[in-house]
């Protein structure tokens, strides 16, 4: 499909400021169908390109109605299999489903601080602060070095 | 033509992008600018914290020297990325790269990336240069600093705007021009430099998989030559543009391999002939000096692979099971730490696809591939261009002021237009940077720039943007007046709908340029065939037809695709030599030529005409 948005599941994110897939989507494939007139459900998304989709799993990933998934592409996958994540802030759990029926979960993490706390500098301390020379803003800190080497 | 709003920014530094290269030129930027009174504006077609190559995620951070530890020297770093790419590599870039990509890596962990430790707090290694990540959320890590750093100086970043081209003063940048993709609006940015890194280029060539599938290039489709098109078309020189990438990874997913290769240890092997690494190991000779050295050059490995294939001996397997037993190995007879282990390395192999290629994954669920037990399939995917990974192609840009180079023109990564900067997959020559190193040689350019908007402190002049939005929104003018003619909008003979451009593309690309179907192997007469095909279509774009802003998107990545092609026939063209068997095959010129042919090709598109040149290989140290 690759990513397919399930009807019952979508709420066209009316209670969000912005419908979710869209925002995120890198090829710009997820569209609210607002109205219903493109066919789709009055506030339901779809991905309008199929196979332009990278299965990147943004949407999926960012859907907070959990109304989004991936069906293998058809040309080349055999039916059956599935692939689900669960994003957490710190970690993220996926479900993998094989065609004869396995089960495998793992979970991995996914950053150690909190989300939005990215601070520029890194907490090094600043470097010479010279425009003309080689450092840059964190230069020879973040290096774990005295100089910048040269040649 | 279409009515739509024209909405104008003035900046100081304009950067072009939101992947890693943009992310850390943002980063930097940011900082001098502030500190000198200018602005910096970034603009992103997508959404910046999952845009760019990376938006997915990756399992492996592959540049980090650990210089300052004591892990590696730079010069070695030098040595294996010009022995990589047959010779041609520019030393300084390379360098400079390196020298700075430590400090974004320290970077990332602080900000919240988790790389993989040993007991003694040490990155874990996948290769000499590569560690290990937990990946998934690299990309929103990493933009949400540079994010953190644009809002807190106030500066702005544009989301869902495209950038078409550049807008030149003269022989300066000037500034560029797009318009939105959520809403009718043409956008012009007035600047004092301009930094584009919008990436490589996929879809030159045709996909191997051209049904539903055709969106699972390795390389995202999204990265459609935006960064070589701006480039080549403000005049820029550019360089190895015949240095294209085609990586062999597990069979139509693309899953990574190198954690099998690196971390597994795994083997590859042909369905009849055994390890073709070990089997064809004379046939590195031809290849000397580059074929004797270790590591063998990614596309020496190719080619090995790809006669086991042409000689009928495919397919081609990783031996997974064989890897993960012989690592299981020194735990047998303590049923307990075997166990473990098996479950460690489960765990690994199935987040290296997780992070980055969930289809791998889904393949192997649906083949009921349980890597423990059976091998799997591995193939040469489709052509890319891509500068930051094993292939070449970029603009030529100038070396840093304080290294002894003679590629040097006043501003580190400024190319040969004056004010215009990139790096990343937007520029050549500087191989194996991957995320961190782009990251890395982005923030040297952001800073950079800012250095030359305080010697060059002056709006450039834009002259009338009615023509430029008039040629921009011409595909919508075009589709609108004709598209009631037929009863079917789809067939019309008035316009060329961006699909079907794109198809004529690759196919072209494909049968003349040496594409999959044509075992990756061409000439001089099928690249001056390919050429005069290529010039009809580039005709023909003047024809492009979109019925919406979705398709008007498509149409303009896919003109941008056929600057990139034509570039890259050009040069192979002009390179009269076979040098990287495996990315490309010269039929009519089988052989290596280090005599005549040891040297940079660099192209530029002027006044109507390409030039074509040679540059010498000059290493430093």
């Amino acid at each position: 499909m690759p990513s397919f948005v399930i009807v019952e599941k979508c709420d066209g994110c009316k209670g969000q400021d912005k419908t979710a897939c869209m925002y995120i989507c890198p090829n710009d494939l997820m569209v609210l169908d607002k109205d219903g007139s493109a066919g789709y459900g009055v506030m339901k998304a779809w991905n309008r390109d199929p196979s332009w989709c990278w299965e990147c799993y943004n949407c999926v990933k960012i859907c907070p109605q959990q109304a989004i998934d991936v069906r293998g592409y058809a040309d080349f996958v055999p039916m059956g299999a599935s692939v689900v994540p669960l994003r957490g802030s710190q970690d993220i759990m996926w479900t993998v489903k094989f065609r004869d029926g396995a089960v495998k979960r793992f979970k991995f993490p996914i950053r150690t601080t909190a989300e939005g706390s990215a601070e520029p500098m890194g907490g090094f301390p600043e470097g010479d602060g010279d425009i003309k020379s080689a450092n840059l803003m964190t230069e020879p800190a973040s290096c774990l070095v005295d100089k910048l080497p040269t040649v | 033509m279409a009515n739509w709003e024209t909405v104008e920014v003035t900046t100081d530094l304009l950067i072009c992008g939101g992947g890693m290269a943009a992310s850390g030129a943002a980063v930097e930027a940011a900082y001098w600018a502030k500190k000198n009174g200018l602005k910096v504006t970034l603009v992103d077609k997508a959404a910046f914290t999952r845009s760019g190559a990376v938006a997915m995620g990756l399992s492996a951070i592959n540049e980090y020297i650990g210089y300052g530890k004591g892990e590696n020297q730079l010069q070695d770093y030098i040595n294996y990325v010009r022995q990589d790419l047959m010779g041609i590599a520019r030393d300084d870039l390379v360098f400079n790269i390196a020298r700075h990509v430590d400090s974004s890596v320290h970077l990332f962990e602080k900000w919240g990336l988790p790389i993989w430790t040993d007991e003694n707090g040490k990155y874990v290694r996948e290769g000499r240069w590569q560690i290990m990540i937990n990946g998934e959320s690299y990309k929103v890590i990493v933009a949400e600093a540079a994010k953190n750093a644009m809002d807190k100086a106030g500066f702005e970043i544009y989301e869902r705007v495209f950038i078409v081209g550049p807008i030149m003063d003269g022989d300066r940048i000037a500034g560029a021009y797009g318009f939105g993709t959520r809403e009718d609006k043409f956008y012009v940015f007035k600047a004092k430099a301009v930094f584009a890194a919008m990436g490589g280029a996929v879809h030159v060539f045709r996909p191997r998989s051209v049904g539903e599938g055709m969106g699972r290039s390795w390389y995202p489709p999204f990265n459609s030559g935006s960064t070589a098109y701006f480039t080549i078309a403000a005049g820029a020189e550019m360089t190895c543009q015949e240095i294209r990438f085609i990586p062999v990874r597990f069979k139509d997913a693309y899953g990574p391999v190198g954690a099998w290769f690196l971390l597994f240890k795994s083997r590859a092997t042909s369905a009849t002939g055994g390890e073709y690494m070990a089997v064809r190991k004379a046939e590195l000779n031809n290849w000397a000096p580059y074929g004797l050295v270790k590591p063998i050059p990614a596309n020496l490995r190719n080619y090995l692979g790809m006669l086991d294939v042409e000689a009928g001996m495919g397919p081609l397997y990783m031996e997974t099971a064989e890897a993960i037993a012989n690592l299981a190995k020194a735990f047998e007879g303590d049923e307990k730490a075997f166990k473990k282990k098996m479950k460690s390395l489960e765990n690994e192999a199935w987040e290296d696809f997780l992070d980055m290629t969930v289809s791998q994954a889904i393949l192997w669920a649906a083949n009921n591939i349980y890597p423990e037990k059976s091998r799997s399939e591995i193939a040469a995917c489709e052509p890319y261009f891509i500068g930051s990974h094993s292939g070449g192609s970029g603009a030529w840009v100038s070396g840093p002021e304080d290294v002894n180079t003679p590629y040097k023109w006043g501003y580190g990564n400024m190319t040969t237009v004056k004010g215009l900067f990139s790096a990343g997959d937007g520029t050549g020559a500087s191989s194996h940077k991957f995320s961190s190193g782009s990251h890395a040689e982005g923030r040297f350019a952001g800073k950079e720039a800012v250095r030359f908007i305080l010697d060059n402190n002056s709006q450039p002049n834009v002259g009338g943007i009615d023509e430029i939005k008039a040629k921009c929104l011409k595909p919508l003018d075009t589709y609108a007046a004709a598209s009631k003619f037929t009863t079917d909008p789809m067939i019309n003979p008035n316009y060329i709908l961006p699909m079907q451009f794109m198809f004529r593309l690759q196919k072209i690309m494909d049968e003349y340029a040496g594409g999959v179907i044509s075992g990756f192997k061409t000439s001089k007469a099928l690249c001056e065939r390919g050429l005069e095909l290529l010039a009809m279509l580039k005709e023909d774009s003047e024809k492009m037809g979109a019925k919406d802003r979705y398709e008007l998107e498509r149409c303009w990545e896919n003109f941008q695709r056929v600057w990139q092609a034509e570039a890259h026939v050009r040069t192979i063209l002009f390179r009269e030599e076979t040098r990287w068997p495996g990315y490309y095959f010269r039929a009519d010129c089988p052989k290596m030529d280090e005599a005549n042919w040891k040297v940079f090709v660099n192209c530029a598109y002027k006044n109507g005409q390409w030039e074509m040149k040679k540059v010498p290989v000059v290493p430093i140290g």
